[in-house]
């Protein structure tokens, strides 16, 4: 069973938001989806600045093996990228949760938030894919 | 449940990632493929191919049969030596790429486990007015071993080692059930063994003691890639022929009238597509069926991957006749500059391509 921490929202496209004292949000994908992913070579981010709506494209994770949409759990701007991915996108791989965030958003509607997977809901959508 | 290798307890026992194979569970990788991929490249790697197909062609109309099913020519090697071909369809199209080898007694040919079906019905087929047995091998396993200081570690625990390591690409040798053969998939050198299936286990496990890197089909993709070799439903399949799958050099054209020839001669005249390299310096990855524009007009990959040795973006691609200097890759809807090159892009570890 892979890592899925309780503190965090899950998107059923296995993209993970934290949302921090001051009303933004930092966005990642699980464990889950980078184990399937595999080995991380290429990451592709959204432009700062840009005002997505929640299920938009906000950017592509490529592996060695295939590439996958990353989509915008909640709609809001674009306020920072995880610039370190550029040059070393196997921090997803190492550290998914943390050090391999991909985006930093701010949300046009917190409310937003109860739309997505709570930690439980999330590993029982994965039982059921397995 | 997919077809088990007799290894299948041991790529568990590893920690191998086991996905669906033409039918087979095998592992695409065991934590990490291009760490996998580096052990190969610096070190020494093996897989397990026991999913391939063997299959022993016997009977004194072995080479008869033989030089009108392949495209290359049986004559062109002696007893210990092995040959890349194809095996065409009247069209010319590849109905399989495989490698044949000639003992003693007979010829054995390691076909592709994707198309084994069809292949043995297409050899059967084929093998009317000849008399010739053919036979699969199926608890038959296979090794292979590669790397720069592969063969070194594996040498205490293979027979005949020393005249193995004497041998020089593409010869082989046998001791009793077993056939080792300098051949490989990965542009490193190395040995592909062919053995009894219930030694393979053993083997594996000394193999793995001694230092020997467990690697998946993800790192022997990627490998093969860089070395420039053909992956069968990806370069070519039966509406490609070898002109067009950069197999050119595997055709011999001389007394004998092979399956395909007449369709081959014709394309000769009237011109075809060339499988060529590209490389992509921009970030993101090359991936079969983008689009490539040219000079000459447009073509498509038929195999892309990042190259974990070169640190960029290699692909195998399909142009247009005298493709060459720049082009472009469509890639979500943009276009990227690539370098169109002559592969392979890695051999021995070393970046050697030509650009075009």
């Amino acid at each position: 069973m892979s890592n899925i921490p309780a503190e965090l929202r899950y998107a059923k496209s296995h993209e993970w938001i934290r949302l921090e004292d001051d009303g933004t949000a930092y966005v990642g994908i699980s464990e889950h989806a980078q184990e399937a992913m595999g080995d991380l070579v290429y990451v592709e981010l959204p432009d700062v600045g840009a005002v997505v709506a929640s299920s938009d494209e906000t950017g592509v994770v490529e592996s060695v093996k295939a590439a996958s949409d990353i989509y915008a759990p909640v709609s809001g701007e674009i306020i920072a990228v995880n610039e370190a991915l550029s040059d070393s996108p196997e921090l997803v791989n190492q550290d998914c949760y943390g050090d391999g965030w991909l985006y930093q958003i701010k949300l046009s509607d917190k409310a937003e938030l109860e739309d997505l997977l709570g930690a439980e809901d999330y590993a029982a959508q994965l039982e059921e894919d397995a | 449940m997919g077809h088990r290798t007799p290894l299948y307890d041991a790529h568990l026992a590893a920690g191998g990632k086991m996905v669906d194979f033409g039918g087979w569970d095998m592992p695409i990788n065991y934590g990490s493929q291009i760490e996998e991929h580096h052990q190969v490249r610096r070190c020494a790697g093996m897989f397990d191919v026991s999913h391939m197909t063997v299959v022993d062609v016997a009977g004194a109309g072995a080479r008869e049969y033989l030089r009108h099913l392949l495209a290359n020519d049986v004559d062109r090697i002696e007893q210990g030596r092995a040959l890349y071909s194809g095996m065409l369809n009247p069209q010319g199209g590849v109905v399989d790429d495989l490698i044949v080898y000639r003992r003693e007694h007979d010829y054995r040919l390691v076909v592709n486990c994707g198309t084994r079906e069809k292949d043995l019905a297409w050899m059967e087929k084929q093998a009317a007015g000849f008399d010739v047995a053919i036979a699969e091998q199926p608890a038959l396993a296979m090794i292979a071993i590669q790397g720069p200081t592969a063969l070194q570690l594996a040498k205490p625990f293979l027979p005949d080692a020393d005249a193995l390591l004497a041998l020089k690409p593409f010869y082989f040798v046998e001791s009793g059930d077993w056939l080792l053969a300098r051949t490989g998939y990965t542009g490193e050198d190395g040995a592909e063994i062919i053995l009894p299936g219930d030694q393979a286990v053993a083997l594996w496990e000394k193999l793995s003691a001694a230092g020997v890197a467990v690697c998946g089909l993800g790192a022997r993709d990627t490998l093969r890639l860089e070395a420039g070799m053909n992956l069968y439903g990806n370069d070519m399949d039966e509406s490609i022929t070898p002109l067009e799958a950069g197999m050119g050099w595997t055709l011999v054209f001389n007394d004998r009238d092979f399956i395909g020839r007449a369709a081959l001669e014709a394309q000769q005249i009237k011109g075809h597509q060339v499988l060529v390299g590209l490389v992509m310096e921009e970030k993101g990855v090359l991936r079969a069926h983008q689009k490539v524009f040219t000079a000459n007009g447009e073509g498509e990959i038929t195999s892309g991957t990042f190259s974990p040795t070169l640190g960029l973006s290699v692909a195998l691609a399909r142009l247009p006749a005298g493709s060459r200097g720049d082009a472009e890759v469509e890639i979500r809807n943009k276009r990227l500059p690539v370098k169109i090159v002559r592969p392979p892009f890695v051999r021995n570890g070393k970046q050697v391509f030509k650009i075009l």
